[in-house]
C-alpha cells in the first residue's frame, strides 16, 4: 500500500568460514528504510552490525560460506546483479559507506581533494576540474573550509578528517549512506559537529542513513527509526519516538537501562553474562539464557511479531 | 607453555617443517651416537693417531659399499690377529725348549681387482734367542708361494711387495706388480685374478721357554669400511660422525649467543634512548661495514686457530649487525605499549621492564632466525676449515674437505672423500633452513596462512 | 551481614580512615615539554599542564573532564609520577613529591593504583593473571610468597572474578573486555593504595559492561575509602561516579564544582558547550541542531592571550577576556569558575 521504500532487506544472510566452524554473522535480517529517514542499528560488539553493512554493500571477504537474501533498493533487487553491475550501479552510486575509523583510512600521501576526486571520476565519469568543483560543494555541506582541499590528511584534525570521509561518501549523491561508528573516536564537541553535518545533509539533500553504532545516546541525534541487533539477528525495530522511552524486547530494555544519563537520576543496570558465540548459536531465542523473563516457549525461535508499526522478535508479545 | 604446545602443533601442519624437523633430529641423533660410541678423548686420539693406530687400513680407499655399484668388485680390506684368536694358532712343543708355532688363516678372494698390499706384523716375546718364522701363501689352485723366511726381532713387519724374492719372481722386478703377480691365474694370458680360497701359513719356531710368536695379517684391499680412508689411513667415519656434534655445537652456540646478546643490546638501547642508543647505533654502523670473513681469516692466520677463538670472534663480529637495527625498531614500538606504561606506573625498574616485559615479547620473533642461522654458522666453520684455518686438531667435516683438497682428491678420483662431508653439510643446512622457514611462518604473524 | 558483605569487610583496605588533611594537593602545577628543533629557532614548549591547582580529599572521587588535547593525560601522568613537574608542587600525604629521589618516587608509584583505558593493552599478553597481579607486589617489596598469594586472592574477590583459581591461570587474550578490566582494577588495588587514577576506564568497553565496571569502581571506592581521580571525556557518566567535577581546557582547570552544582548551575561557557554537546537518548534530539562553539581547541605551544577559550566564546568581553587570564571566582559556595563573566 505504501510507495516503494528506499530499502527493503529480506532474509539477508552472511556466514563466514573459519577454522573453528561457520560464523553466522548475519542470520536472516529483515528491515525496511524509507526515503529521507535515518535508521540506527544498535548493538554491542560482536553482534554482526558491521557485517550487516558489508552484506548490504557486497563487500565480502574471501572466506564466505553462505550469502543469500534479497535487498531491494528502490524496488530493484540488487542481490541479483552481477558483481560488475553492482559495482557500477549500486556502490557509491546508490549506496555509499563511511566505514569505521574512516578518518584513519585516508591515503596519507594524497591531497584531500584528490582523494575525493576518485569516486567522482569513477562513478560519475567526471573530469578533474568538474570533480573538484563538486568536491568544494561537498566540503560546504560538511563544513570543511574550501582551502583545505589542497591539504594532506595529517594536516587535519580527527573531526575534519571524518568530515572529509563523509564528503567522499556524498560526492555521488547517493540516496543512502551507511555510517559505521562515525564518531566513536571523537570528542564530544566534534561529535556534535559531525551530527550537525549529518542532520543538515539529511535536510538539504534528502539522503537516508543507516547509522551503525553502539553509542546509544548519540544515536538519538540522528535516528528516526531504531533497529536492535543481537547475535546476528534483529530483535526489535520501531520508530525512535516510541523506542527510546519504551523499548519492547527484554534485551533492548536492558540495553536502554545501561545507558548513563547526564540529566535524570536513573539507576543503571547491567546485563549478566555474555552474548552467544556466532559459531554455534543456540536454537530458540538467542537471548533466552540472559533474559529474566524467559519461559518455556523461549526454547523455540521466536517469530517476528508486528505491534503498531513496530516489530519485536519475542514470545512475550505473542 | 600452552603457547609452545600450540606452536608445535602448528609446525606439524607444514610438510617442509616436518622434513626440516626430521633432518635436524637425525643430525642430533648422529651427534649423540657419536659422542657415546666414541668418547671425545678417544676420538681425538684416533684422529691424531698415526701408523700404530691405523695400520690395518689402506690409504685412499673408498668405502666398501661402493662395490654395490660396481660390476668389477674391488677387494675389501681385513686383518686377522692371532692374539685375538682370529688367526688359527697351533703350538707344538718340540725338543730342548723349542716350540713350533703354526699360524694359519684362510680367506676368500672373490674380487676382480688386486689388493693394495699384504703385510704380516709380528709380535714376539723372547729373552736372548730370536725366534724364526717362514711365511707361505697357498693359492686355490694348490701352489705354495714362499713369501719370506726371517728371524723375528720383537717387532718385525713383512711387506709382501718389498720382499725381494717376490719382487723378482712375481713382480717382474717391480714392487707394484707383486700383488698382481701373487693373485693372478698363472695359466691366463692376460692378468686375471684367481678367485678362491687362499691360505696364509706361518711356521715359526721359538728356542726358549716362554717365548711366543704372534702375528697380525693385514690385507689391504682397495676398499675399506663404511666411509673410506684418507691419506693417513684414518677411517673417515670417525670424522664424519664427530663432525656432527661439533658442527651442531658451533652452529647452536654461535646462533644462540648472537641472538640473545643482540636482543639484550637492542632492548637496552631502545629503552634508554639518548646517548646509550646513539652509541650502540654508531658501533653497529661501523661494524656492519667491516668485512666479516676476511677478519676471521686474519684472526685465524695471525693469532690462533682454536675453535673457541673462532667462535668468540664470530659472535663478537655478528652481534652488532643489521639485526640490532631491526630489533630496535620493534622495541621502540613496544616501548609505547600500555602495559609498559602501567609497569612504570607501579614502579618497575628499568632493568625489570627490559628483561621481564619487553624481551619476553620478542623471543618468538627471534626463534626462526636463531634456528635458520645455525646452518649459516655450520657452513662458516666448514668454510674456514676448507681455507685451512680450521682447528687442526678437531675432526670436522670442513677438515675432511680440506685434507681431500690438499691431497688432490678430485684429481685422483677419490670422490667419496669430498662427497661424504659435502652431503652431510648440505643436509644440515637444508634441515635447519627448512625448519627455520617454517618457524618463521608460525611465529611471524604477518606471514601466517601462506 | 550477607556472605558478600562479610567478605568485603574482611578484605577492606582502609589505610586512611581517621587521618585528616587533603590526600593530594596540587599547587600551581605546570608540566611543559620541550620541543626540539634542529638548527636555529627558539624551541618552544608544549604547555600541557599550565597552572592547575586542586586538593583531593581522602575518600573523595573527582572527575576531570575535557576533550583530547586539553592536557588531562599529562596531568594524570604527572600525578602518577611518570612525569616530573616543570613548576609547581605535588604534595601527597603531606610529602612534597618534587623533592623525592628515584627510590622515593618508586615507593610512591607503587602506592597509587592506575586503571587504564585499554584493558587488553594494559595487561602483558605473555603473563598469566597471577603473574600480572604479583608484579606490583614483587616490586613493592612484599617478600613472602604466602603474603602475595593471600593478597592476590583477596583482590580477586574484591573484583569478583570467580572462580579465582580458574582465572589466575589464564592469559589476557582468554578473557572478555570486562574481565580484563577487572584484572586491571585488581592490579591497581593490590598494593592497598589510598588513591587510584582511572583514565577513561570504560570507554573501550561495551555499553552493558560499562555499567558493571563503573559500579564496581564506585563500590570499591566507598568500601575502601579510596580517593579516585576519574578522567573522562564522557560527561554522562560522571554523576554516577564522582563527588566533584573539574573541567579542563587547554592545560587549565576552568571550572570546579560538586556534581550537582555543576549540572544544575553550569557556569563556564565551555562547560555549557560540553553539557549541550552530550546527548541523552531522546528522540527529540534528531529534530534540533546543537549549538557548538566554532573552531578547535588551541595549540598548547602558542595558546591565546588571556582566557584561552575566548576565540571560541560567544560571550567574550572584548578588552578583558582577550587580554588578561581570568582568576578563579566563586559564583556560589564550593563552585569555582575561571571566567570574567563572574567577576
Amino acid at each position: 500500500m505504501a510507495d516503494t521504500k528506499l530499502l527493503n532487506v529480506k532474509k539477508l544472510l552472511l556466514h563466514f568460514r573459519t577454522q573453528h566452524g561457520p560464523v553466522q554473522a548475519v542470520d536472516g535480517i529483515d528491515f525496511d528504510l524509507d526515503y529521507n529517514r535515518a535508521v540506527v542499528v544498535l548493538g554491542e560488539s560482536g553482534c554482526g552490525k558491521t557485517t550487516l553493512a558489508k552484506a548490504i554493500l557486497r563487500l565480502l571477504p574471501r572466506n564466505v560460506e553462505k550469502y543469500s537474501g534479497q535487498v531491494f533498493l528502490s524496488g530493484k533487487d540488487i542481490m541479483q546483479l552481477t558483481d560488475e553491475e553492482f559495482r557500477l550501479s549500486v556502490r557509491w552510486a546508490g549506496i555509499s559507506m563511511v566505514p569505521q575509523a574512516a578518518m584513519n583510512a585516508l591515503n596519507p600521501v594524497l591531497r584531500v581533494g584528490d582523494q575525493i576526486f576518485e569516486p567522482a571520476s569513477i562513478h560519475l565519469g567526471m573530469k578533474r576540474g568538474d570533480a573538484l568543483q563538486l568536491a568544494l560543494k561537498m566540503f560546504q555541506h560538511v563544513g570543511v573550509p574550501a582551502d583545505f582541499i589542497n591539504r594532506y590528511p595529517f594536516e587535519l584534525s580527527g573531526g575534519m578528517r571524518q568530515r572529509v570521509a563523509i564528503a567522499m561518501a556524498l560526492i555521488t549523491s547517493p540516496s543512502l549512506i551507511i555510517l559505521d561508528e562515525p564518531t566513536s573516536a571523537l570528542d564530544v564537541l566534534t561529535q556534535a559537529n559531525i551530527f550537525n553535518v549529518l542532520k543538515r545533509i539529511k535536510k538539504e539533500l534528502g539522503t537516508s542513513f543507516i547509522l551503525i553504532t553502539h553509542d546509544i545516546a548519540t544515536s538519538s541525534e540522528l535516528a528516526d527509526d531504531v533497529a536492535v541487533m543481537y547475535a546476528g539477528q534483529i530483535v526489535e525495530t520501531g520508530d525512535s519516538t516510541r523506542f527510546f522511552p519504551q523499548p519492547l524486547h527484554p534485551y533492548s530494555q536492558k540495553l536502554m537501562a545501561s545507558v548513563p544519563r547526564l540529566r535524570g537520576e536513573k539507576k543503571l543496570e547491567f546485563i549478566v553474562g555474555q552474548p552467544p558465540s556466532l559459531i554455534n548459536p543456540p536454537t530458540g531465542c538467542r537471548f533466552a539464557e540472559r533474559c529474566a523473563q524467559r519461559f518455556a516457549r523461549c526454547d523455540q525461535e521466536p517469530l517476528v511479531i508486528q505491534k503498531d508499526g513496530r516489530t519485536v522478535k519475542c514470545w512475550l508479545y505473542n | 607453555m600452552n603457547a609452545l604446545k600450540n606452536s608445535f602443533r602448528e609446525i606439524l601442519r607444514y610438510p617442509s617443517a616436518i622434513a626440516g624437523l626430521v633432518a635436524v633430529l637425525l643430525l642430533v641423533a648422529v651427534a649423540v651416537y657419536a659422542m657415546i660410541a666414541i668418547p671425545y678423548s678417544k676420538a681425538i686420539e684416533l684422529w691424531r693417531g698415526g701408523e700404530e693406530v691405523w695400520y690395518t687400513n689402506p690409504k685412499f680407499a673408498p668405502p666398501a659399499w661402493i662395490n654395490f655399484f660396481r660390476s668389477k668388485k674391488l677387494p675389501e680390506s681385513f686383518h686377522a690377529n692371532s692374539a685375538d684368536g682370529k688367526m688359527e694358532k697351533v703350538v707344538t712343543p718340540g725338543s730342548q725348549d723349542t716350540t713350533e708355532v703354526k699360524l694359519s688363516y684362510t680367506f676368500d678372494f672373490e674380487a676382480d681387482e688386486y689388493p693394495q698390499e699384504l703385510m704380516v706384523y709380528f709380535n714376539t716375546t723372547y729373552q736372548d734367542k730370536i725366534p724364526f718364522a717362514s711365511i707361505s701363501l697357498f693359492t686355490p689352485d694348490g701352489r705354495e708361494i714362499r713369501v719370506a723366511d726371517t728371524g723375528l726381532a720383537h717387532q718385525q713387519n713383512i711387506r709382501f711387495s718389498q720382499e725381494a724374492r717376490l719382487v723378482n719372481r712375481y713382480g717382474g722386478g717391480q714392487q707394484q706388480l707383486v700383488m698382481q703377480g701373487l693373485f693372478s691365474d698363472p695359466k691366463a694370458a692376460t692378468p686375471t685374478p684367481l678367485k678362491g680360497k687362499y691360505q696364509l701359513v706361518i711356521t715359526g719356531t721359538t728356542f726358549e721357554a716362554g717365548s711366543d710368536i704372534n702375528a697380525d695379517f693385514v690385507f689391504h684391499g682397495q676398499v675399506s669400511g663404511l666411509a673410506g680412508t684418507d691419506m693417513y689411513r684414518r677411517d673417515l667415519m670417525v670424522a664424519l660422525l664427530w663432525g656432527a656434534p661439533i658442527a651442531l655445537a658451533f652452529g647452536l652456540l654461535a646462533s644462540l649467543g648472537i641472538s640473545i646478546t643482540t636482543l639484550i643490546i637492542a632492548a637496552v638501547g631502545a629503552w634508554y634512548g639518548g646517548w646509550v642508543d646513539e652509541f650502540i647505533q654508531r658501533i653497529t654502523e661501523v661494524n656492519m661495514v667491516l668485512p666479516f670473513l676476511p677478519i676471521l681469516i686474519m684472526i685465524g692466520t695471525f693469532f690462533n686457530r682454536s675453535i673457541w677463538t673462532i667462535l668468540g670472534a664470530t659472535i663478537a663480529l655478528s652481534i652488532f649487525g643489521g639485526q640490532i637495527k631491526a630489533l630496535r625498531a620493534t622495541f621502540l614500538q613496544l616501548r609505547e605499549s600500555m602495559y609498559i606504561e602501567a609497569a612504570r606506573a607501579y614502579g618497575a625498574s628499568n632493568m625489570r621492564i627490559i628483561f621481564q616485559y619487553m624481551i619476553p615479547r620478542m623471543i618468538p620473533l627471534i626463534i626462526p632466525q636463531l634456528v635458520g642461522g645455525v646452518a649459516g654458522f655450520v657452513f662458516l666453520e666448514a668454510t674456514l676449515a676448507v681455507l685451512g684455518l680450521g682447528d687442526p686438531t678437531l675432526p670436522t667435516w670442513g677438515k675432511i674437505i680440506n685434507d681431500a683438497e690438499s691431497n688432490g682428491a678430485l684429481y685422483n678420483g677419490y670422490y667419496y672423500w669430498i662427497l661424504e662431508p659435502s652431503v652431510l653439510l648440505m643436509f644440515t643446512g637444508l634441515g635447519f633452513a627448512l625448519l627455520g622457514f617454517s618457524l618463521d611462518r608460525i611465529f611471524n604473524p604477518r606471514l601466517r596462512g601462506m | 551481614m550477607s556472605a558478600e558483605e562479610m567478605t568485603m569487610e574482611a578484605v577492606k583496605i582502609e589505610p586512611d580512615r581517621g587521618k585528616t588533611g587533603a590526600l593530594l594537593s596540587i599547587q600551581d602545577l605546570r608540566v611543559w615539554f620541550e620541543l626540539r628543533r634542529f638548527g636555529f629557532g627558539r624551541a618552544g614548549y608544549v604547555r600541557a599542564v599550565d597552572g592547575v591547582s586542586f586538593d583531593l580529599g581522602r575518600g573523595e572521587a573527582i572527575a576531570i573532564v575535557g576533550e583530547s588535547g586539553c592536557g588531562k593525560s599529562s596531568l594524570m601522568k604527572t600525578i602518577l609520577g611518570l612525569y616530573r613537574p616543570t613548576r609547581g608542587k605535588v604534595i601527597f600525604d603531606n610529602e612534597d613529591l618534587t623533592e623525592k629521589g628515584t627510590e622515593g618516587m618508586r615507593w610512591y608509584r607503587s602506592h597509587v593504583g592506575y586503571v587504564q583505558q585499554d584493558p587488553y593493552g594494559a595487561l602483558a599478553p605473555f603473563m598469566t593473571v597471577q603473574r600480572i597481579l604479583e608484579e606490583p607486589m614483587i616490586i613493592g617489596g612484599v617478600r613472602s610468597k604466602g603474603d602475595r598469594l593471600k593478597r592476590t586472592h583477596d583482590v580477586m574477590e574484591i573484583v569478583k572474578l570467580f572462580p579465582i583459581e580458574d582465572f589466575l591461570g589464564k592469559y589476557p587474550h582468554m578473557l572478555s573486555g570486562g574481565q580484563q578490566q577487572r584484572v586491571v582494577i585488581a592490579r591497581a588495588m593490590i598494593m592497598k593504595p589510598n588513591f587510584i587514577v582511572a583514565d577513561e576506564p570504560v570507554s573501550m568497553l561495551d555499553a552493558s559492561v560499562r555499567v558493571e565496571i563503573l559500579k564496581l569502581l564506585r563500590g570499591l571506592q566507598e568500601t575502601h575509602n579510596l580517593s579516585v581521580i576519574y578522567i573522562t571525556h564522557d560527561l554522562s557518566t560522571v554523576s554516577y561516579f564522582s563527588e566533584r567535577i573539574f573541567v579542563m581546557y587547554a592545560g587549565q582547570l576552568v571550572e570546579k564544582a560538586s556534581v550537582s552544582r555543576l549540572l544544575n548551575n553550569p557556569s563556564h561557557p565551555y562547560t555549557l558547550a560540553l553539557l549541550n554537546g552530550t546527548s541523552d537518548p531522546d528522540a527529540k534530539n534528531a529534530l534540533t541542531f546543537k549549538e557548538v562553539p566554532p573552531g578547535e581547541p588551541p595549540s598548547l605551544v602558542n595558546p591565546p592571550e588571556g582566557c584561552r577559550f575566548h576565540p571560541r566564546c560567544s560571550k567574550m568581553i572584548k578588552g578583558t577576556c582577550d587580554v588578561k587570564m581570568p582568576p578563579e571566582f566563586l559564583p556560589e559556595a564550593d563552585h569555582q569558575v575561571s571566567c570574567w563573566l563572574f567577576q
